[in-house]
């Protein structure tokens, strides 16, 4: 078994060996490692997307817009994830960010992932059919299941979920009756008594 | 009074990092106040007549048990190399998470004594191999089969009968990876397993000698002498590999040297100390002369450094007792300025260390925040300025940003890595192929070019836009808004000019490991030794804590 700092120094290397700068490289790293954490294949799509790079082209985005669509080639995953990232900020006002065809789309999961952590909000991520639920690079939950993730994608949707409940207001107040089954009533002299304080705040 | 912390741009020099000296916020003594109160045994030694064989020593703390595994081997001596191309060890030891099972051990007698190109475990912590000083062993066994206790004099000389060429922890050739271990109340220092390797290894050096040597002959042999054992440590022999790792590592770094910095600044601090501390003071800085003119080495460099380390010893001595008086106020402030106004580097950050002998109470709660949570830094602020980058830059690099990166002599050097061992290396650029392969490294340069990019930017520019016109430049960019948090993250001088001595870094590192006696072999590798004058398993109880200065 490899260790995570192994998967993390290879994959650097690799992507720095494919003419990505050392910075990227280091994202890539962290990245792939983060993937690999989570149970999903990032050592076998890096290795894969590498392999096609040698022999196709892709589409490099810098500025990422509420639609994106690549022109001739499928986006490049590294760039994308990369400028997804550094441009989270300026994103969250989005309701849909949406692109088309994206090379090897699992090696986004982990820059949205810590997207996620950045903005403090879950990220919806929708691959064609394969949903992914990012939460604050906590968790990743998705209905791949035993599925390979496709190589390119037709269309990739992303959400930024505002944070609210998931959870109806009478589910809430329900629970909150249960809980206050542990609080004890309190007669005149424990009102006056056992606070601290004093009753009134004019002193 | 207030004492202000010293500056990052003096104290982060090589020159500067390259006279500090072991201390009580060095791992090895940390280690060992961490693990006084486990229960130390020799769990099995099977070794032949010869010393070959396996060996297993362990500590153990209510259901936590940590097992070093010994592989003793016939080695010839033409094999016995302490290079890191070396492929074959006198021993090779792991440190096993829990109590090994049989499989276990013939798993890992296949892979442990391959080193680089076994495959080792998630159950095992740190992976290491060490060669015989020929010389030492051969005498000691020889003395102590007939009967004999060695000759103390060439004991003294070498400081211990082993030698390792590396230790590898954090995930090296499927160790596992220190998130794994990092919560652990015990791991709240920095390299405590590789440490608690280290310290084991030196007890079966003495361990094996005695079994051969009874081995040789029986009716007379003798064991080695306790007081004898304490007195020997490990040797380590050091190369290049260890030197990038403090480049590659900033928060750590920081953390080191700030808690250094810290306990130097409250000793200051300190307006009146009590007889006893004084005594702790005086005694260990009297008894640390012997561990100065018994540092041995051929190196011209060192051997002036020593030199000049005792003079300054010898002439503060002479100060502390004729005409320093203890009852002024502040008396380590006084200490501190009379030693920069008098001596030199290397007998400021000697004395600093000593002074940190008599305060536990400032130094052991500096000892859990010497290790770093460096994921929580990685991200890049990218919603901040131009302007804000200039500013950090020019704020934690004003020596870096006057070097002229245009003069050859200015980036002679560059740092990669081997295909063959997959370590770090350093050569000369205009001599040797493969400076496109270059590492990063070259902090300094790259800093430098950051800034003259930047001087060209809009100041109200996000870093966001910035990146994405400038990619090449992202690895120091994060790099500048870590630093920018810790001040003491950055080596502030240039690692690839031509006046660079690549062995400060290592010693940097190796001094906060609490090593002693540095002895450079050459511009890019040293031997240390470790553990000397440490005390054994079964003293560890009860120990002198100044046990450094009084062997």
């Amino acid at each position: 078994m490899k260790s995570l700092s192994e998967i993390e120094t290879t994959s650097k290397r690799a992507t720095k060996a494919m003419g990505f700068s050392w910075g990227i490289a280091e994202e890539v790293g962290k990245n792939i490692r983060l993937l690999e954490l989570f149970g999903f294949p990032g050592i076998k799509n890096l290795n894969e997307y590498y392999k096609s790079r040698r022999i196709s082209k892709f589409e490099t985005i810098n500025l990422i817009n509420e639609k994106n669509n690549s022109q001739k080639f499928p986006f490049c995953p590294i760039t994308l994830g990369v400028s997804f990232l550094d441009q989270v900020r300026n994103l969250e006002k989005f309701s849909k960010i949406i692109f088309n065809k994206i090379s090897y789309p699992l090696l986004i999961l982990p820059f949205l992932s810590r997207s996620s952590e950045i903005l403090g909000k879950k990220i919806h991520l929708k691959l064609d059919q394969h949903e992914f639920l990012l939460n604050l690079n906590v968790t990743i939950s998705s209905n791949l299941h035993h599925e390979e993730c496709p190589i390119i994608t037709n269309i990739t949707e992303i959400n930024i979920i505002e944070n609210k409940d998931n959870f109806s207001n009478d589910d809430w107040e329900n629970l909150y009756k249960i809980s206050e089954e542990t609080f004890v009533d309190e007669s005149e002299s424990l009102k006056q008594g056992a606070a601290g304080a004093g009753l009134t705040d004019n002193d | 009074m207030q004492v202000e912390l010293r500056n990052p741009n003096t104290i982060m020099k090589l020159s500067k990092l390259g006279s500090f000296h072991q201390s009580k916020l060095s791992f090895l003594r940390s280690f060992l106040n961490e693990f006084k109160d486990w229960e130390y045994k020799k769990d099995s030694f099977s070794l032949d007549e010869n010393g070959y064989g396996t060996a297993i020593y362990s500590f153990k703390k209510k259901d936590r048990v940590y097992s070093l595994i010994c592989f003793a081997n016939r080695i010839n001596d033409d094999e016995r190399s302490d290079r890191v191309i070396a492929t074959k060890w006198d021993a090779a030891f792991t440190l096993y998470d829990g109590v090994p099972a049989q499989h276990d051990i013939e798993r890992l007698k296949n892979e442990v004594p391959r080193q680089e190109v076994g495959r080792l475990s998630y159950k095992e912590l740190t992976l290491s191999r060490a060669n015989k000083s020929v010389r030492v062993f051969n005498h000691v066994v020889e003395s102590l089969s007939n009967g004999k206790q060695p000759n103390i004099e060439l004991l003294k000389k070498v400081g211990y009968l082993y030698r390792t060429t590396a230790v590898y922890g954090s995930g090296k050739f499927g160790l596992a990876d220190r998130f794994r271990i990092k919560n652990r109340e015990e791991i709240n220092g920095p390299f405590r397993l590789e440490m608690m390797l280290v310290y084991l290894v030196r007890q079966f050096t003495f361990d094996q000698v005695n079994h051969i040597a009874r081995f040789r002959n029986p009716k007379n042999a003798v064991n080695l002498d306790p007081k004898i054992c304490k007195k020997l440590g490990i040797g380590n022999s050091t190369g290049l590999g260890m030197a990038p790792f403090i480049v590659n590592h900033p928060t750590l770094l920081n953390n080191w040297i700030m808690s250094r910095e810290i306990a130097l600044k409250k000793i200051r601090e300190i307006k009146r100390v009590n007889p006893k501390e004084v005594e702790i003071f005086k005694r260990s800085l009297k008894n640390s002369i012997k561990n100065i003119t018994s540092w041995n080495t051929e190196s011209e460099y060192q051997q002036k450094k020593i030199d000049s380390l005792l003079k300054n010893i010898k002439k503060f001595l002479i100060f502390m007792n004729k005409k320093f008086n203890f009852e002024v106020d502040y008396p380590f402030n006084e200490i501190y300025l009379w030693l920069e106004k008098e001596t030199c580097d290397e007998s400021i950050e000697y004395v600093v260390s000593i002074m940190m002998e008599p305060f536990d109470d400032i130094v052991k709660p500096l000892i859990s925040q010497m290790s770093s949570e460096e994921d929580r830094y990685f991200n890049i602020p990218t919603d901040r300025s131009v302007k804000d980058l200039k500013n950090i830059i020019e704020k934690r690099y004003p020596d870096i940003l006057k070097i002229n990166f245009d003069k050859k002599e200015n980036y002679k050097n560059f740092w990669f890595i081997s295909k063959n061992k997959e370590e770090p290396r350093y050569a000369n650029r205009f001599e040797e192929d493969g400076s496109e392969l270059e590492q990063p490294l070259a902090i300094a340069r790259d800093i430098k070019k950051l800034h003259n990019k930047i001087l060209l930017s809009k100041d109200i520019l996000t870093i966001d836009k910035f990146l994405s016109q400038n990619s090449d430049l992202r690895h120091i960019v994060r790099r500048a808004f870590i630093i920018e948090k810790f001040p003491y993250a950055e080596i502030q001088d240039n690692t690839i000019g031509d006046k660079v001595i690549p062995i400060d870094m290592l010693r940097l590192k190796l001094s906060f490991f609490g090593a002693l006696k540095f002895d450079p072999r050459s511009d890019k590798w040293l031997r240390i030794c470790m553990f000397q004058g440490a005390p054994l398993p079964q003293e560890l109880k009860n120990f002198d804590q100044q046990w450094v200065y009084n062997f």
